[in-house]
């Protein structure tokens, strides 16, 4: 007979891992497949050439000092029944907005942020402060809320366009599924955890809030099965009954929650039916990691994130060449507060990417193609920070297709699907989506979709 | 229980889901809301908390008399007098 669980969760990413983590400690029998021979998923960690690796996270967002009582990582952290420094974020030092003709930085200070604006763009100081007050009124949790323009409710406050780009640029690259524009509670909800609370980032790496997270999940009761990759969600009725995984087992479940995406999960459903309305995203990206003989502070860089365009005009979305070289992230996991210095210097450079090459490149020319492009990014970004090329003592590279390769989103799409399914509904009536498909970014966005999805379905 | 066991379970369950309050001049006649950082997820955990601790069920209608110390404390006596403490 098949084993059989209160509910099954499909990926043990940071979604999928909050969810089991409430399920388990309301005493549900439950259990979380991963296909992946290890935790994370989109936030992910690897150790290559004895060094370790983060995959995904440039810095946590939602940053709050401890103690604090409102906002995201608190409610997260009070939900989790876990502590503040369980995650032991570290704050940023500072990042940049570098565009041609001006420059924005800001800090976990909203306030610092308020002053750059008002000194390089003081005609839009007043509009931009309205526009904060919108923005702290919209309720963006609202799992009912109709799709809205940001680009539209923004330019009513805001004139100047290269302002508006610059606003945009940090929120598209740290969490928008769709090219150009963005729905404005994403947007809110982007501006809210960039902007107002900042960035962060655990001494260890992103493993540190995975590992906790097992830990917690484990002890509480829950099982987690790595190497469980679900071919198939198998249903009668309208309702799902069963997954059946790559290896033929079959484990029966009351409720599914599946973090994997929703036209991912709608193909565990009927693996040869029609596309479905669910639609992958293809906003992809490449991103070129150096590891240095020094910190980047010795080489006179010491701004956490620099988020650069060297056009006037933002393009985010899916370029037709293989990567953009227009514009980028230069990230330093080495630029945050900590009490000791890391291992090794680090720069992580990342760039939008076109899925469709990537995926199509023969494997001959696979290597040669990373390590060319690896090259024009850093050459590109060497414009925003000092050359570091000298420094560097090991390299390595993702694409598109390594995403897809770890994370099974099918065109290696980082921030998932376009349309949202913020409800968490399926056409089965107890299977359930969170993640980045749900629609709540960033890290702590993610967990507070598998918490919010399972504290409204799954815990009655 | 007895009214003041039960109203230190409650107090224990809020410092569960809130362990940065300062709980020790907790009005009983106020809402919990305005006294401390209490949205509905939170809301929801301390009937959840209940029921895993003492197999008790909430009809989502009873919820409001669940607003002050005093309210829950009143609500539960019934339902858990015969239940002793550690259950």
């Amino acid at each position: 007979m098949a084993v059989r669980y209160d509910t099954v969760i499909i990926g043990a990413g940071m979604s999928g891992l909050s969810a089991g983590v409430r399920l388990a400690y309301y005493e549900k029998n439950v259990c979380i497949l991963e296909r992946h021979t290890t935790i994370g998923g989109l936030n992910s960690f690897y150790r290559l050439r004895k060094r370790n690796y983060d995959v995904g996270l440039h810095a946590v967002t939602n940053y709050a000092e401890p103690g604090t009582k409102q906002g995201p990582l608190s409610k997260l952290l009070r939900q989790l029944r876990m502590k503040w420094e369980d995650f032991d974020l570290r704050p940023q030092l500072q990042s940049s907005i570098v565009f041609p003709g001006a420059t924005l930085h800001f800090t976990n200070q909203f306030n610092y942020f308020v002053e750059q604006i008002a000194s390089a763009f003081p005609q839009q100081i007043d509009g931009f402060r309205r526009l904060v007050t919108r923005i702290a009124e919209h309720d963006a949790l609202d799992l009912e809320r109709q799709s809205v323009s940001a680009r539209q409710v923004v330019s009513e406050y805001i004139r100047d366009p290269l302002l508006v780009d610059m606003l945009f640029c940090p929120l598209m690259f740290y969490g928008s599924a769709t090219p150009r524009d963005m729905d404005f509670s994403q947007f809110v909800i982007m501006f809210k955890s960039i902007f107002h609370e900042g960035f962060g980032r655990p001494f260890d790496g992103i493993r540190l809030i995975l590992k906790r997270l097992v830990k917690h999940f484990k002890s509480l009761g829950g099982h987690l099965k790595l190497r469980a990759g679900v071919q198939e969600i198998r249903q009668s009725n309208g309702r799902a009954t069963s997954v059946l995984l790559d290896d033929g087992t079959e484990i029966e479940a009351d409720n599914i929650l599946s973090s994997a995406g929703a036209a991912e999960t709608m193909r565990m459903i009927d693996p040869n039916g029609p596309p479905v309305k669910a639609e992958p995203g293809d906003i992809s990206f490449v991103e070129s990691i150096s590891v240095l003989d020094c910190e980047p502070a010795q080489l006179g860089h010491r701004d956490t994130i620099v988020f650069y365009s060297d056009s006037k005009d933002f393009h985010y979305e899916r370029p037709d060449v293989p990567v953009d070289l227009r514009s980028g992230i230069i990230c330093s996991p080495n630029n945050f507060d900590y009490s000791q210095p890391l291992e090794d210097g680090r720069i992580r450079i990342t760039a939008l990417a076109d899925p469709h090459y990537w995926m199509n490149l023969p494997e001959d020319q696979y290597v040669a193609a990373k390590q060319h492009w690896n090259d024009e990014i850093i050459k590109c970004a060497t414009q925003h920070i000092p050359d570091f090329r000298s420094h560097v003592i090991d390299t390595d590279v993702f694409t598109p297709r390594t995403i897809r390769r770890f994370t099974g989103h099918l065109n290696g799409c980082v921030y998932g699907a376009p349309e949202k399914f913020v409800n968490g509904q399926t056409p089965l009536d107890n299977l359930f989506l969170c993640g980045t498909d749900q629609g709540f970014l960033g890290i702590v966005g993610a967990m507070l979709s598998g918490i919010t999805i399972a504290n409204r379905y799954l815990l009655k | 229980m007895t009214s003041d066991q039960i109203r230190q379970v409650i107090l224990d369950i809020l410092g569960r889901i809130a362990p940065d309050e300062d709980l020790t001049d907790l009005d009983d006649a106020r809402p919990f809301r305005e006294q401390m950082e209490l949205d509905s997820m939170d809301f929801l955990d301390i009937v959840m908390e209940l029921r895993k601790m003492y197999r008790i069920q909430i009809p989502e209608e009873d919820y409001p008399n669940l607003n002050t110390m005093g309210g829950t404390v009143e609500y539960l006596l019934p339902r858990l007098k015969d239940v002793p403490v550690g259950a």
